[in-house]
């Protein structure tokens, strides 16, 4: 059976860790190398990295850092921040990630997600979604790190992003993100029934009935989550145990530590 | 041991390349197929659609050594995910293409069993050995390897089915014919368990 993942996230400015609320006011967490160095050990299912200042700066994706982290990372990487090329993407996946994630490109060149799925397959595109509830309570995307907002709905642009050919969708509460509040279920809801692809919560989990929450009544394949692994004792280990014995499928460490050896 | 990563411009090489390094080869990771004529293992990695990456073998000539290197039956070759789709006899992702013909199958898209079947398969999920074979030794039937794809190889005979993993029916995840060895999963992305296959495909 395939298993649920858990996706710690690593938010990554200036060399540092750094962890905000609500896309701003950012505290430095750490350095990004030896926290992905501790998670690969842990074995976590998967990692998602993403450089929050490359697109606001218009910078290219730093390659040479990736290379150096990917190194040390022996578990699925998804790295985001910056893309806005196909160049950019080989280049990322030479450097050592797995997946890219796209996000304020997939806007302004819609062509962008179409050509990567066909040259790098779709499997390694995920399109990530930044969502601001208005005042009405309706939803709205959000480009540039949340600051920038699009004439778009979460559940039709997901749809659109899955026809150009993305192979998830990470959607973003940038309300909850930092918050450790919960997901913003009815988001997740409304984006994991828009599409067929997989779907990746993200923004606000602070416990992991949270993460739960996102699953079983949101329908995400994966949950993402950052603070509540910055910022509490809570570990995706543990979140692994209490989702176990709430009947969600999650991987094991199956193999006796004196069988092998890491 | 002296490893070849073939570099056809389809793949996380880097990840690769480390997980190989780490687990004691020497790796070189190369565009020139007559690399292959050198090497005692051979890895053809791949992330990308099936079409184009036959193209950008045929490009580098690879089919025509990759058959002559194996010829000795001491070298041995590992597809990992497009990489061992592409040694199937076809594959479709793209429109119908051959591909290196060194295992005897095509390459489908998976069919959601239901309405609640995503897909790209991407996640960790379990793989059971169909036959005893060294690439599996010293993995439990039901370890989860980590997978990414839309596709899935289909053997022309269940003999050449080493392991299977339960998505959209069973589908073979691992297959092996001679000194040719293909997985869906990606070893180099499974943490231990990955290793230990690495390690059993270096084994003399």
């Amino acid at each position: 059976m395939l298993k649920t993942r858990i996706i710690p996230t690593l938010l990554w400015k200036d060399h540092g860790l750094v962890k905000g609320v609500g896309f701003d006011s950012w505290r430095r967490v750490g350095t990004v190398l030896p926290a992905i160095k501790v998670y690969s050990t842990r074995e976590v299912d998967e990692l998602i990295l993403v450089d929050i200042t490359a697109t606001g700066e218009a910078r290219a994706p730093d390659c040479d850092s990736v290379a150096e982290f990917s190194a040390e990372c022996f578990v699925p990487l998804t790295v985001g921040g910056g893309i806005r090329t196909i160049e950019h993407i080989r280049d990322l996946l030479r450097a050592g990630a797995d997946k890219v994630s796209i996000n304020s490109a997939a806007y302004a060149n819609p062509g962008l997600v179409r050509e990567a799925a066909s040259r790098f397959g779709a499997q390694c595109v995920v399109a990530s979604i930044d969502v601001r509830r208005l005042p009405d309570g309706s939803l709205k995307c959000y480009s540039h790190s949340g600051s920038r907002p699009q004439d778009r709905d979460p559940a039709s642009w997901a749809r659109e992003l899955e026809t150009q050919g993305a192979g998830e969708i990470l959607i973003t509460s940038v309300e909850r993100d930092g918050t450790m509040e919960g997901y913003d279920l009815e988001l997740v809801r409304a984006v994991a029934a828009a599409v067929r692809i997989p779907v990746i919560a993200s923004g606000g989990a602070g416990s992991y009935a949270h993460l739960l929450a996102a699953l079983r009544e949101g329908g995400a394949s994966a949950v993402a989550a950052a603070s509540i692994f910055h910022f509490t004792q809570q570990t995706p280990l543990e979140a692994k145990h209490y989702l176990a014995t709430h009947g969600i499928p999650v991987r094991r460490h199956q193999l006796a530590s004196d069988t092998l050896k890491a | 041991m002296k490893v070849l990563v073939i570099d056809y411009g389809m793949g996380n090489l880097g990840s690769v390349r480390r997980a190989f390094e780490e687990c004691g080869a020497d790796v070189l990771t190369s565009a020139n197929s007559r690399d292959a004529l050198t090497a005692e293992r051979i890895v053809l990695p791949g992330v990308g659609a099936f079409l184009d990456g036959m193209a950008h073998l045929h490009a580098g000539d690879w089919p025509g050594q990759l058959r002559t290197a194996l010829e000795n039956p001491e070298v041995r070759l590992l597809g990992i995910c497009l990489g061992m789709q592409l040694l199937a006899d076809s594959g479709e992702e793209g429109g119908r293409t051959a591909g290196l013909g060194l295992i005897a199958g095509e390459v489908r898209r998976l069919e959601p069993e239901d309405a609640n079947t995503r897909i790209p398969h991407v996640g960790w999920n379990e793989v059971n050995s169909t036959r005893p074979d060294r690439l599996l030794q010293l993995i439990p039937d039901g370890t989860d390897f980590y997978f990414v794809h839309s596709y899935h190889f289909r053997p022309a005979s269940p003999a050449l089915v080493l392991g299977t993993t339960p998505y959209c029916g069973d589908f073979a995840s691992v297959v092996g014919a001679g000194n040719v060895y293909g997985v869906q999963f990606h070893p180099e992305k499974s943490s231990r368990p990955g290793f230990q296959v690495i390690r059993n495909f270096l084994a003399r």
